[in-house]
Formats: C-alpha cells, sequence, structure tokens
C-alpha cells in the first residue's frame, strides 16, 4: 500500500474541480481513463480527447500554443504518458510558451492496461520539469490546494506545471462517443480565430 | 542539385508556414536555410515533432515534419495512432538514409525497407528529383489536400545542397 493512498481524492474529481474553472480554452487530454472522464463530466467542443500516441499530449499542445499565442493552452496528462514522453518536457522548458499549463494527475499507474506501476512514486515529474525550465510547477495533494494554484496558473506566465496527487479510483466512463476526425473538426472550428 | 533556398521557397509558396523536426546531414542545408527564415522550431525526437504539426495543424498551420528515415521509426505510432485516424495532414521530409545499401550500417535495413513501410501504413510518398521538383511539390500539396494525412517526399543524398557541398 503506497502511503498517501486512501487520503487522496480520485482523478475525476480533481478534472471536475479544474473544469470548473475553465471556459473556452483548448484543453488536449492524454489517451486511457483521462480522455473518457473528461468527455463524461463535461464534454466541450474545446477539448481535444486523444485515444492513441501515448506520450505526445504536451507535443499536440505545443503545437497549439505556439500557433496561438494569445490562447491559453491546457494539457491534462497522467504520469505514465509524461514518463513516456519525458523528451517533451525539455523542449517546453526551452521554448518557454508563455500560455502552456501543464496539468499531471500522478497516480503512480498505469490506470488503464491494469494498475501496473511506472515509477513516478520515486521520479518526482514536477522536479524534472522545474530543472528542464518550467516556470512554475507546483504539487498538490488536495482540492483546496489543486484550486489555488490552477487559478494562480491560469493568472501566471508559463509554462507551467500542476502535479496533482490523485489515488487509483477510476470513474465508470465510457469511450469517447466522437468519431477521431470529428474530434479534430469540431476542436479546430472552437479554437478559431 | 537543388538549392535549400529554392526548396524551402517551393514549401512557404505552397503555403507551409510551421516546421518542426529533427536533423539528419542531408537535411542540413533546408535546415540552417529554415532557421535563417526564423521558421523552424527544432524538436527532440521525431514523434514530439509530428505531434507539434498535428497541434500546429489544429491551430490553422499548415504544418511539415523534417526527420532522417530513422525517425520514421520512432514517429510510427504517433503518425498511426494520431494524425491518420484523427485526418492530421503534415507533409514528412524525410532523408533517404541507406538508399541502394551504400551507407553506415544502422541505416541498411530502414534504407531497404522504408518504401515497403510507408506503403504498408498507407502514407502517400514520393522521392524527389531535380527534374520533377515542381511536379514532385505539386504532388505533395495535392495529396495532403485531398487525403487529409501524412504525405513523405523523400530526399535521397545529393539531390538538396547540403551544409558542405
Amino acid at each position: 500500500m503506497r502511503p498517501e493512498q486512501g487520503t487522496l481524492i480520485s482523478r475525476a474529481q480533481a478534472m471536475a474541480a479544474l473544469l470548473e474553472l475553465l471556459t473556452d480554452q483548448p484543453v488536449i487530454i492524454c489517451n486511457g481513463f483521462p480522455s473518457r472522464e473528461a468527455h463524461k463530466i463535461a464534454d466541450r467542443p474545446t477539448h481535444f480527447y486523444m485515444i492513441g500516441s501515448m506520450g505526445n499530449a504536451p507535443a499536440i499542445a505545443l503545437g497549439v500554443a505556439l500557433a496561438k499565442p494569445n490562447k491559453q493552452v491546457i494539457i491534462f496528462d497522467g504520469d505514465g504518458n509524461v514518463l513516456m514522453g519525458m523528451g517533451t518536457l525539455a523542449t517546453v522548458g526551452a521554448l518557454k510558451p508563455k500560455n502552456f499549463i501543464h496539468v499531471v494527475f500522478d497516480n503512480e499507474v498505469y490506470g488503464t492496461t491494469g494498475n501496473q506501476p511506472t515509477i513516478s512514486n520515486v521520479v518526482p515529474l514536477e522536479k524534472v520539469a522545474k530543472s528542464a525550465g518550467y516556470v512554475n510547477v507546483e504539487r498538490v495533494l488536495d482540492r483546496d490546494d489543486l484550486v489555488y494554484e490552477f487559478k494562480d496558473m491560469l493568472k501566471k506566465d508559463g509554462p507551467s506545471m500542476l502535479l496533482i496527487k490523485v489515488n487509483e479510483f477510476v470513474e465508470d466512463a465510457g469511450r469517447v462517443l466522437h468519431d477521431p476526425p470529428d474530434i479534430t473538426h469540431r476542436f479546430m472550428k472552437a479554437i478559431e480565430g | 542539385m537543388i538549392e535549400s533556398d529554392w526548396f524551402v521557397q517551393a514549401m512557404q509558396d505552397m503555403g507551409v508556414n510551421f516546421f518542426t523536426g529533427v536533423p539528419d546531414s542531408i537535411l542540413g542545408g533546408i535546415i540552417a536555410e529554415l532557421m535563417n527564415r526564423r521558421l523552424y522550431t527544432p524538436a527532440v525526437r521525431e514523434d514530439e515533432a509530428v505531434g507539434m504539426a498535428a497541434g500546429a495543424y489544429m491551430a490553422g498551420k499548415i504544418p511539415a515534419v523534417l526527420m532522417q528515415n530513422s525517425g520514421l521509426g520512432t514517429s510510427l505510432n504517433a503518425l498511426i495512432s494520431l494524425n491518420m485516424i484523427y485526418k492530421q495532414p503534415c507533409m514528412l521530409i524525410v532523408s533517404w538514409r541507406g538508399q541502394g545499401g551504400k551507407d553506415a550500417p544502422e541505416h541498411l535495413v530502414m534504407g531497404e525497407v522504408m518504401p515497403q513501410l510507408l506503403d504498408t501504413v498507407k502514407i502517400p510518398h514520393r522521392t524527389l528529383t531535380e527534374k520533377t521538383a515542381v511536379e514532385d511539390f505539386r504532388w505533395v500539396a495535392q495529396t495532403f489536400m485531398q487525403k487529409q494525412i501524412p504525405v513523405a517526399l523523400l530526399i535521397t543524398k545529393g539531390v538538396v545542397k547540403g551544409l558542405h557541398p
């Protein structure tokens, strides 16, 4: 049993709290359960739900952020995803897009494939991001802190990483109902201008 | 031999306005010219470059990704589980290392199988030549627009002027 287990909120609870604070910002959501949960909590055209290309959510978000410097771009990511695409922390840290907020729901497991452990219990991903050049990084354990820090990051220049320790609970959420090309089209339309 | 600035201008004339990638010696001249024009955003891995290009495309840009063909291996999952299924086109400028079996050992397998690999994953491709360059670029633009998936333009050694002529 992990030391923090049982005391943490779920990823879906954390995600719901963040989505309440967002309106029309583009949100890139990593593959696996995070996309399904976000789709269930609030299905917005500004959501880009990933179903494949694990590890690439921040890269996609970086492309959006560079092309649309006037829009704040949010990423909902997981610990397994960040570990897989860790090089992108360096690219983001070097390019320093101000409009880039990287949220990591860290449950220390590959939840979608059966809770096999990742290594984020011993590798603090927000410290990796800080060393790579992210401007603001925070690690939070509960709802009050995550709301406070996320509101703060929405006001600050990034790149920022908010790492939220969450438990392994998975919300009962079905697959994302939209076809992938429809997700592309409605996302493109929603972030136009 | 095609000059790098002609090559970059041809891409810009097609409307390409977001360039990223990972370098190769064959592409050195093109990347230097892109950097001169402040158009190039370097990536650290080819799948990251493909992801950035996809994001830029959705934000209204026309993207190109430059890579050595070894990077096709690295980026294959992004190409087939992002671009192909989400219908997100990009122009892939891929240097053909190992063509004809004349290169360092690490390039020989990919150099031999690359066209079949691209055929297998249904990525349209064409090899650039100096004689057909204008037509090659026209084909890339048309295929990009029609199919809305990645299209590869393969660059063999000596076709575009590199850093060391």
